[in-house]
């Protein structure tokens, strides 16, 4: 077994007792004393409509109200990997509530004020809220300047449609693998919208001096990509990389909704416009569902092909997504979606049309799971529907198709070693999937439901990660990194890191949410990719210390460099056990020898990390030929359900899930988001559901209405498993696992909820109303 | 504007406010008082939740103007004279994520240990059930609930 001191070990979060004992500060908790301004959008009434005119006269009469600014004072687009959005409306609005303008003012009442009274003149455009009327003929273009739009090269838009990328796939003979097939199963999936809900709204405070520098504090899942974007944006007005600092307090839940640029741009933009002043812009809980990120919406055609003994033959799947209105960021979810719509499987012919739709509705983007929930739904209620068919067992027809290390992904790179078909076994034994329950009570049927899942993370191929590791005095540390704690653990884990390769124990290290000055780039904190990125950049910087101060003690007390060794924060030598020097006698003045002279200095280690191996050089129309993602996380997950046949309410007895984590750093913090994450998964089937009207706007912005679950609606049993096959290039044999935990649950609900009463569910939530109507349809 | 004054975190406090001002706004924004969080402003969510003589309550559903002569407890006055017992359960078993639900989930599951010390699974529930959290699933709460309350049996 390893003989890590530090790592696989429960430590206490190293933000713990701050957030325990209400000191941690969250970017609305700052203060920024008298001269803090206060910033108001004004939103559009239309989903779609010309902007005619902007009339702020009125606005600018407000007392305490100190400047009103449109559109027309940032011409600029952005975005992340398309520069389709706008800080504020041009020419047009393309969802209800779409920022047009903003007022600051003295007192947020006064900026509220002022909001009202700007006037403005539009002509409605039709509008298109569903992404298959997005793609007839005669559809409403919403971007007309889609081929004019930058953007990064393995997107491919369609001129004058509303496709704003397809991800296409073609691997082996599709035709020739249905002609094989004893059986094909053809279905269309539903999937629905869904909003994040952190807790913590978006909060963004921005400063531009009189010297220039303009500073950005923000509840931020990416403060390097902050400010990469804002200084894209803004340096039309003379702002470079440099003038801009973005700083990072706390974040009270991300789950996706803070990465990337939303909001928090239009607070940047405005500071420039009231220089001197700090200005705020928070948003309230309903912007937090109408404009911020949402969850894409996607109706997918799935056809798989079997043989009698259940070995898939071919698969195709079509997916048409609802991305809204700009899909800067959202286009990469239908990329990453495209790429590995396959699921965990080893299938030879594959044809994937993922298409990113444009509607008007509002932007989707970047949420936990990043498109794997959504085409998982149907994919693994496909295979328990084809495993009932042909007669054989759910968990057998998994196993018998599963992808193994070395197979080829749909797009024909080879698969990482994982744990899947542990995973597997371990959830069917726990779940005790070949014993039925029966309940007593005639009105409560009990069904079980098995999924696997898989999911790489969608990044760059070359997203990076960096960082810098000081020594203090006393040997403790501060390790600056950039990648954000939004509650999943990242700094902990990165402090266990350190800790493991130096000797110095955790609770001497430091390690806080970033600041783009002070601490070193890091891509975002997404993907699930943080553990295993930055966690290798903190690996070696680490590695970097201590060379130094191996070489820094042989070159000075005269031994070998690789007799030496660390414990106990002192350095040690194999070959003289009786030599130690304790790392807080040298590590910042040094060693001094017979001559009173010194050797050394603070010691300050570097590590970077960038996945070399990553590609996104493929042929458009097949998708072969790249490696565009770096590594898969799998697992398996299965419930028990019972349903009460009355009422259509669902109660999940026991649920089950294992994840090949590669190495758990700190197994509770792994735990914790299994638990955290399968809640928020059995959340979008059971409860969510956003509302629209007719005119595209959100009916249910507010938690009274769009219901995320109490204490009261938690599972009666959980049992998280964790998988341990070494992912090669991970800190440690670490892979990441943060947003896996909820992408099963909705397959394996509705795959219990057949088994248990015979009737199959193809759309998204399944909330009890929903099952209770189908019960009385079914007369069961 | 009226003057008001109450006892905040075990310290006599005294301001002016309008007859509009929750108590949120004024123990945030005017008693630098930050760890109740809005999280909804509407009363759904509970991260707001303070002690009013000893009752939680959604701070911002309560006009300040309300509590003239009365006692406040925010987490920084169950912290002040270090962490209870239950927040070192909370602490010691990586309890909290983000952490932006804890100081009103906190005082939930004080006032529930002050009035039922020894409470059941569903009284553990019921008492926190008012306190969204968008990240633990709850479970790693209420099993450290459950585990305090049968520690000090």
């Amino acid at each position: 077994m390893d003989a890590y001191k530090y790592i696989g070990q429960p430590v206490v979060k190293v933000d713990g007792k701050e957030k325990v004992s209400g000191a941690a500060l969250f970017t609305d908790d700052l203060e920024f004393g008298p001269d803090l301004l206060y910033a108001e959008v004004v939103e559009g009434p239309h989903a779609h409509a010309m902007i005619n005119s902007i009339n702020i006269s009125d606005a600018l009469k407000v007392p305490e109200v100190l400047a009103v600014v449109t559109g027309k004072d940032f011409p600029y687009n952005f975005g992340l990997y398309m520069n389709d959005r706008y800080i504020f409306a041009q020419d047009r609005v393309r969802f209800f509530g779409e920022q047009i303008a903003a007022v600051i003012a003295r007192t947020p009442q006064a900026a509220i004020k002022g909001a009202q009274l700007v006037k403005v003149n539009y002509t409605p455009l039709p509008k298109v809220l569903s992404p298959l009327d997005a793609i007839k003929e005669d559809a409403e273009i919403l971007h007309p300047d889609l081929k004019n739009y930058v953007h990064v090269p393995w997107f491919f838009p369609k001129a004058d449609t509303n496709i704003a990328h397809h991800r296409k796939i073609r691997k082996g003979e599709v035709d020739k693998g249905f002609e094989e097939a004893d059986y094909i199963l053809e279905d269309t999936y539903e999937v629905p919208r869904y909003s994040h809900c952190a807790i913590e709204y978006h909060a963004a405070v921005a400063k531009y001096d009189h010297s220039g520098r303009l500073t950005v504090w923000a509840s931020s899942q990416s403060p390097n990509t902050q400010r990469n974007l804002f200084a894209k944006a803004l340096a039309p007005l003379g702002i470079r990389h440099n003038d801009i600092r973005v700083i990072a307090p706390h974040v009270g839940g991300g789950f996706g909704s803070k990465a990337g640029v939303t909001m928090e741009i239009m607070a940047a933009a405005i500071a420039i416009k009231v220089q001197g002043h700090p200005v705020k812009m928070i948003w309230n809980r309903e912007r937090e569902f109408y404009n911020t990120y949402q969850r894409l919406g996607v109706v997918a055609k799935l056809k798989i092909g079997v043989k009698k003994n259940g070995t898939i033959t071919a698969l195709k799947h079509d997916l048409y997504w609802d991305a809204g209105a700009y899909v800067e960021y959202a286009a990469n979810v239908v990329n990453a979606v495209g790429l590995s719509a396959i699921g965990p499987y080893n299938i030879k012919n594959v044809s994937i049309d993922s298409y990113c739709i444009y509607t008007n509705l509002p932007p989707g983007g970047p949420y936990r799971g990043f498109g794997y929930s959504e085409f998982l739904f149907g994919l693994e209620s496909h295979m328990s529907r084809i495993a009932k068919h042909l007669g054989i067992d759910d968990v057998e027809i998994r196993r018998k198709n599963m992808i193994r290390e070395g197979d080829l992904t749909a797009y024909g790179a080879h698969m990482n070693p994982n744990g899947l078909l542990e995973a597997i076994d371990k959830v069917a034994k726990e779940i005790q999937w070949n014993t039925k329950i029966k309940s007593t009570d005639p009105d409560l049927a009990i069904g079980k439901g098995f999924a696997l899942f898989w999911k790489a993370p969608a990044m760059p191929p070359n997203a990076s990660s960096s960082c810098f590791l000081k020594f203090n005095e006393d040997a403790s540390i501060n390790l600056l990194v950039s990648g954000m704690d939004i509650g999943q653990g990242f700094l902990t884990v990165m402090a266990q890191i350190a800790a493991e390769v130096l000797s110095v124990p955790t609770s001497k290290i430091r390690t806080e949410n970033p600041d783009t000055d002070r601490n070193p780039y890091e891509w975002q904190t997404v993907a699930s990719h943080v553990t295993w990125s930055c966690g290798n950049a903190v690996k070696n910087a680490a590695i970097d210390a201590r060379d130094q101060i191996f070489s820094l003690v042989a070159r000075s007390k005269f031994l070998p460099v690789e007799s030496l060794y660390l414990e106990d924060e002192k350095v040690k030598c194999r070959t003289q056990p009786t030599f130690e020097l304790a790392l807080k006698d040298f590590i910042i003045n040094g060693i001094q020898m017979n001559d009173g002279t010194y050797r050394g200095g603070p010691v300050i280690g570097r590590g970077i990390f960038m996945p070399e191996f990553s590609s996104t050089n493929a042929d458009p129309e097949t998708s072969q030929g790249g490696h565009p993602n770096v590594h898969y996380t799998v697992g398996a997950a299965a419930v028990t359900l019972e349903i009460d046949k009355q009422t259509g309410k669902m109660k999940v007895l026991k649920v089950v899930e294992a994840i090949d984590v590669g190495k758990a750093i700190n197994p509770d913090l792994v735990k914790g988001q299994i638990i955290g994450g399968l809640l928020q998964g059995i959340s979008t089937v059971l409860y969510e559901e956003m509302k629209f009207d007719h005119r595209g706007k959100m009916l249910n912005p507010n938690f009274t209405d769009y219901k995320i679950p109490t204490a009261l609606d938690i599972p009666e049993e959980i049992v998280p498993i964790i998988i341990e096959v070494p992912q090669p290039d991970g800190p440690f044999g670490a892979r990441g696992m943060g947003e896996h935990p909820m992408i099963p649950v909705a397959p394996m609900i509705a795959n219990a909820i057949d088994d248990a009463l015979d009737i199959r569910i193809k759309s998204m939530p399944i909330t009890a109303e929903k099952l209770c109507l189908e019960i009385l349809k079914s007369n069961k | 504007m009226k003057k008001i004054s109450f006892l905040l975190n075990g310290e006599s406090r005294a301001i002016y406010v309008a007859a509009n001002e929750t108590l949120l706004e004024v123990l945030r924004d005017r008693m630098g008082t930050k760890s109740p969080k809005c999280g909804c402003d509407s009363g759904d969510c509970g991260a707001c939740t303070v002690m009013l003589n000893n009752k939680t309550v959604r701070s911002c559903l309560v006009f300040a103007i309300e509590t003239d002569g009365q006692e406040i407890i925010t987490l920084e006055g169950i912290s002040k004279n270090g962490l209870s017992p239950l927040q070192k359960m909370f602490l010691e078993r990586n309890v909290f994520q983000c952490g932006y639900c804890a100081p009103g989930m906190i005082l939930s599951a004080t006032e529930l240990i002050n009035n039922n010390p020894h409470p059941t699974l569903h009284e553990i529930k019921e008492a926190i059930a008012g306190n969204l959290c968008r990240c633990t699933g709850y479970t790693p709460v209420v099993e450290a609930i459950l585990e305090i309350t049968k520690q000090e049996v």
